[in-house]
């Protein structure tokens, strides 16, 4: 019980922003609205809102990489298409049927999970850091893209799966739920968005409770000085390298809920800009809490959303221009760059009113 | 095939993906090595150099002056961009990373904006010549001449040079340099330029040999990046005998087994020096000499 207790206590802490009543009446508020969107919303809409939610889990992962281990990884989208590309295989192999999908879903994130650890073994205990583990893992990125691009002839098949190169994979099944009476078939529709909503609240509160354990502290010490975590005894590789695993089979996760709800998966998904999209989400917001990368991402998969559909080919200019801006004005993202901004005023109106009563 | 016609087939392979990847790296290892800095917009420089070079042909200017034309180009730009973004990132490398991957997002996209999806490109020049039945083209020798000749260009840049003198100072001990006198933001600054004209000049190299499209970089710097990691961060100890290594991979791998293969190549061929040298070529080479 006690241990139970302690566990659910990390669920704040010195490592996430918000903590007391307060933060908590708000998440719930937060969650309250969200479970009641459907309602007011229509199923094409809410549809629409789950392919926003899909990216969360990679941005997530990558703020577990980036914010909070310091190490910047471009990799973040290889693992979505090996994720998206796996669950396609199984499930267009094994079909749909006992709930396969589900286990398809552990399956892929677990093969996205084991190169990652292949990778991250070479990175981490070749001791590449800083700038080097972000080429090398673009490399990674666009060489795994230029494969898939290649495979469109019929020789390039996994089974029943035909690879298909640059028109992508299609048809395999979506996420379906085994239910006595019928199987219950996730499309993009309220079913689906619940199921998302319910992981990304699982996932949330998952990492807040990592980031705050033990594991987390260490990792935010290897982040703010390397060596000095090192002299203190902890083996930062292992550190790093469980970051960059957790990481990538978040983005798995990601990878496989966008291949189930369009039933669609392209190489395009690993090229070089889906690449650069969750740095922006996720610098933006700031990357070294879980709260404000996930407020970012909303945010900015929002604003790309509208320029996309008011003016395609801007977005992704704006998407660079933001990201530029945000790293030249509020290197930490714009939450932290507000919350410093509305600090100084405070202070200064108080630092101010003594002098003003004298 | 006899042994001769073979071995100068393997010899113009080789030659053929040494040039490549040096050129396509030299810039982006120059600006690594005194800087610090990885460029990722490296590949947008090299777009911009070759559609500079592309337009002056069309526009009438014979090809050496318009691959000059877009060296020049791409590195006056490269002076833009330093003293807009890069110059404020210093003391942040992992930043500088991320601003320069907004610019090439910006780059791309605004070039498909402006100019559309594709440039209409200029023909080979020079024609091809026969060893034993089969055509090789001249071009590809004329590009290997380049290839060396920018990496001696670069060793008299740096050594015979005030200014090589002066950069030299600046990486070593920033601060002492700066006491001595030498103004280190426009050695910085010139660098980042070198860097993007060097860039530029593999665009306008290679302008007449590819299609030309806004995403045309992403071609050339996975081989760039696999360069400078296998080299490290001295351009003649680390790029020079790192291309070489690496053009042997490319070349054999993608005769054997095509493009791709070429690439995959490489990307095994880095990440088993990088745990076996995490220094690079030349972080190993200077550990033995000192």
């Amino acid at each position: 019980m006690n241990a139970l207790l302690r566990f659910f206590r990390r669920l704040e802490g010195p490592q996430t922003l918000g903590r007391g009543p307060g933060f908590w009446i708000g998440f719930l508020v937060v969650l309250a609205g969200a479970c009641a969107y459907p309602v007011f919303s229509d199923g094409y809409t809410v549809g629409n809102t789950v392919y926003f939610f899909t990216w969360i889990f990679m941005a997530l992962g990558l703020s577990l990489i980036w914010g909070y281990g310091g190490a910047l990884s471009f990799g973040q989208t290889a693992f979505f298409g090996i994720a998206g590309y796996s669950y396609g295989i199984l499930t267009i192999n094994f079909g749909a049927a006992y709930g396969f999908t589900l286990v398809a879903v552990v399956l892929a994130m677990a093969v996205a999970a084991l190169f990652a650890v292949l990778l991250g073994y070479f990175l981490y205990f070749g001791r590449i850091s800083g700038v080097f583990l972000g080429i090398v893992t673009l490399s990674v990125t666009l060489v795994l893209e230029r494969f898939m691009a290649q495979t469109a002839g019929p020789e390039w098949k996994i089974g029943a799966a035909r690879l298909n190169g640059f028109n992508g994979m299609s048809n395999m099944p979506p996420l379906t739920v085994p239910w006595p009476g019928g199987d219950i078939v996730l499309f993009p529709d309220v079913q689906l968005y619940y199921v998302v909503l319910g992981l990304l609240v699982v996932v949330y509160l998952g990492l807040r409770i990592l980031v705050n354990s033990p594991f987390g502290n260490v990792l935010v010490a290897i982040r703010e000085n390397p060596e000095r975590a090192e002299m203190l005894g902890y083996d930062i590789r292992k550190y790093q390298l469980g970051a960059f695993v957790i990481g990538a089979a978040l983005a798995g996760l990601s990878g496989v809920l966008y291949t189930s709800w369009g039933q669609y998966i392209t190489p395009s998904s690993m090229g070089m800009t889906a690449a650069a999209l969750p740095i922006v989400w996720v610098a933006v917001g700031g990357r070294s809490d879980l709260t404000t990368t996930l407020v970012g991402t909303v945010v900015v998969l929002s604003v790309f959303q509208a320029l996309t559909i008011h003016g395609s080919q801007y977005a992704l200019v704006v998407m660079g221009v933001l990201l530029v801006l945000t790293v030249l004005i509020a290197p930490n993202g714009l939450a932290f760059a507000a919350a410093g901004l509305i600090a100084r005023l405070f202070r200064g109106r108080r630092a101010a009113s003594p002098a003003g009563d004298a | 095939m006899d042994v001769g016609t073979l071995a100068f087939s393997a010899l113009y392979q080789f030659g053929d993906a040494f040039a490549f990847l040096v050129l396509s790296a030299c810039g982006l290892a120059v600006i690594f090595g005194m800087m610090g800095v990885i460029n990722l917009a490296h590949g947008e420089f090299i777009m911009c150099g070759a559609y500079v070079t592309v337009s002056a042909t069309h526009a009438g200017l014979p090809l050496p002056l318009s691959i000059a034309l877009g060296a020049l180009v791409s590195g006056l730009v490269g002076v833009l961009v330093e003293r807009v973004v890069i110059r404020h990132l210093y003391t942040r490398p992992l930043d500088t990373i991320v601003a320069t991957w907004g610019l090439s997002l910006i780059a791309t996209q605004g070039t498909l904006i402006l100019l559309g999806s594709t440039l209409a490109g200029v023909g080979t020049p020079f024609g091809s010549f026969q060893v034993g039945g089969y055509s090789y083209s001249v071009y590809r020798l004329v590009l290997f001449g380049a290839a060396v000749a920018v990496l001696v260009g670069l060793y008299v840049l740096f050594n015979a040079t005030r200014f090589g003198v002066m950069a030299r100072a600046t990486i070593q001990v920033p601060h002492m340099a700066a006491a001595l006198g030498v103004d280190t933001r426009l050695v910085y600054s010139l660098t980042f330029a070198l860097g993007a004209g060097l860039a530029g000049l593999a665009g306008g190299l290679y302008a007449p040999t590819m299609t030309l499209v806004p995403t045309m970089g992403t071609t050339f710097i996975m081989e760039a990046f696999v360069t400078v990691v296998v080299g490290g961060a001295d351009v003649f100890l680390g790029t020079a005998p790192a291309a070489a290594v690496l053009a042997v991979v490319k070349a054999t791998m993608t005769s054997l087994y095509g493009q791709l293969f070429g690439q995959i190549g490489l990307l095994l061929a880095v990440i088993i020096v990088i745990r076996v040298l995490p220094r690079g070529i030349s972080g190993f080479l200077l550990r033995e000499r000192a």
